[in-house]
């Protein structure tokens, strides 16, 4: 029998995580309603109907953050459990394809997630998309979504079954991320011309998330299989 | 000397911490040392 | 202080007591230059003496850093995956993390002094706390279970993670930055007029403070191969236990 080729492996692990997911529905059960929670969180922090319009951007992304951080340790909770990864590495599997595969699921998740909490922010914090908003949105979670998920895994994949991993992983990405947090937040800022910010101020920052997700994502499917090879 | 307190405090926290770093590492390596052969010893 | 060079020190050899002898008298000149010989500065005035210990400090953080990122690459490549490169690694980043706090430290009690504030949003100064953190999950990294192959491996692709990272981080908080311009950072560095003993001090400090990090990584290097080897040490002779068990 020969090895499956890097894309066999890549739709198979992407498949896998998102048949995992449908079946256990813990974004949707578990994560979604605590992202919801924080938004609501927010708004009684801030007790401020302008306050929020103006800041609902960062909210959204700080949101996102935190509760990636679930959605990362849960997707590698499901590998290290059974020793699923190590199985992988004995197989012989091409772990380039393995890290695609789990970096574009959690990607998916992570879009699923940033759709409810835009959707919240416009209803709770009362924000106005226009066209042009929207297609700058639309990107700007898609390419964030992408740099979060090559990360994500690539951090997820080394503190998985580490000890101390829940407190671990935090200290890890976010310093990372950070210029994640920065981008994203300014576009969506741009694309809710919150603060009389003009849609077309947002496109550079979309640049910069694209520039995170290449570089991660060639950084991580280098870095990803020597990390978690033990 | 004006704004005493910040610059002493400045000179004594980075004079400080270099001590402090340079005897833990002394102790630590002279409880392990007498564990450990000279051969093992690259540096003698 | 005799301590320090102490003869009977378990990691020191000849070379390090002449390198710590050396770091002491070049250190003990530029604290007594920085707080008595030196004139206080025009524009800054006694605060200036701070920066005889700040800039050195942070040039030491710095050079802790890329010194970790070049031995973790040597690691990486070299093909004898030598632990030494490893150690030096670990002991050079965890010396630039110390140095990296003291920079922090005293940079914002310098600014307290002379912009009035602890803290500016300043890209360097942002980039500075990040690179500070990022190589706190480095050494937390290195404090994860595992053997030494495998915590060499780990660390060395963090180190050169951090290398993507640190770059990101920066850009995207110059632009940030630049698009904001809020309050207008007062920057009366630029203005300073450094006289002859002065520069000569700052020269000093950053001599100084080279040989004090040599002197620490070298110490802290050859401790890291005292604790490697007491630990293998007892795994062996639980391995050796455990055979003699199954034999009898």
């Amino acid at each position: 029998m020969s090895r499956p080729n890097k894309g066999k492996v890549f739709s198979a692990v992407l498949i896998k995580d998102l048949r995992i997911e449908l079946r256990s529905r813990v974004l949707t059960n578990q994560v979604l309603p605590f992202a919801g929670l924080v938004m609501i969180m927010f708004a009684f922090a801030l007790d401020n109907d302008d306050v929020l319009q103006r800041v609902a951007g960062g909210l959204i992304w700080l949101a996102t953050l935190f509760s990636s951080l679930i959605i990362i340790q849960r997707s590698f909770a499901v590998e290290s459990a059974d020793h699923a990864l190590d199985s992988l590495r004995v197989a012989g599997i091409d772990l380039a394809g393995v890290f695609f595969g789990k970096a574009i699921a959690l990607a998916i998740k992570l879009i699923v997630l940033d759709f409810v909490l835009i959707v919240t922010a416009m209803l709770l914090y009362r924000v106005d998309l226009t066209g042009p908003g929207l297609v700058l949105l639309v990107t700007c979670v898609l390419c964030s979504a992408t740099g979060l998920g090559f990360v994500g895994t690539l951090y997820g994949g080394l503190t998985a079954g580490a000890k101390g991993r829940e407190t671990l992983l935090p200290l890890l990405l976010l310093p990372v991320v950070a210029p994640v947090l920065i981008a994203a937040t300014r576009a969506t800022e741009a694309a809710f011309a919150s603060g009389g910010a003009q849609t077309s101020e947002g496109w550079a920052w979309v640049g910069l998330l694209a520039i995170f997700a290449a570089v991660f994502g060639v950084g991580g499917s280098l870095a990803f299989g020597p990390l978690i090879d033990e | 000397m004006k704004d005493a307190g910040f610059i002493f405090g400045s000179y004594a926290a980075t004079l400080g911490s270099i001590l402090v770093f340079a005897w833990v590492t002394l102790r630590r390596a002279k409880k392990s040392s007498s564990q450990v052969s000279d051969s093992d010893k690259t540096w003698l | 202080m005799s301590r320090l060079i102490n003869s009977k020190s378990a990691t020191g050899t000849q070379a390090t007591r002449v390198l710590g002898l050396l770091a002491i008298v070049v250190m003990l000149w530029v604290v007594v230059s920085g707080l008595v010989f030196t004139p206080q500065d025009v524009v800054q005035g006694e605060s200036v003496r701070i920066m005889y210990v700040h800039v050195p400090s942070a040039w030491i953080a710095y050079l802790a850093f890329i010194l970790t990122a070049v031995a973790s690459a040597s690691w990486l490549i070299g093909k004898k995956h030598s632990m030494g490169f490893d150690r030096f690694a670990g002991a050079s980043a965890e010396v630039g993390v110390m140095f990296m706090a003291i920079t922090l430290l005293t940079g914002s009690l310098w600014g307290r002094l002379t912009w009035g504030e602890f803290w500016q949003w300043d890209p360097r100064l942002t980039t500075t706390a990040f690179l500070f953190v990022t190589y706190l999950g480095y050494l937390a990294v290195r404090r994860l279970d595992g053997s030494a192959e495998q915590r060499a491996r780990r660390s060395a692709i963090m180190a050169l993670l951090a290398v993507l990272e640190i770059p990101l981080v920066h850009f995207s908080v110059v632009i940030w930055r630049s698009l904001h311009q809020g309050a207008t950072v007062l920057n009366p560095s630029g203005d300073v007029k450094l006289d002859d003993l002065m520069l000569f001090t700052l020269f000093s400090g950053v001599v100084g403070f080279t040989l004090v990090f040599f002197w620490l990584v070298l110490h802290r290097q050859r401790t890291m191969l005292l604790v490697d080897v007491v630990n293998s040490r007892g795994l062996d002779a639980a391995i050796a236990d455990r055979r003699a068990e199954a034999g009898n």
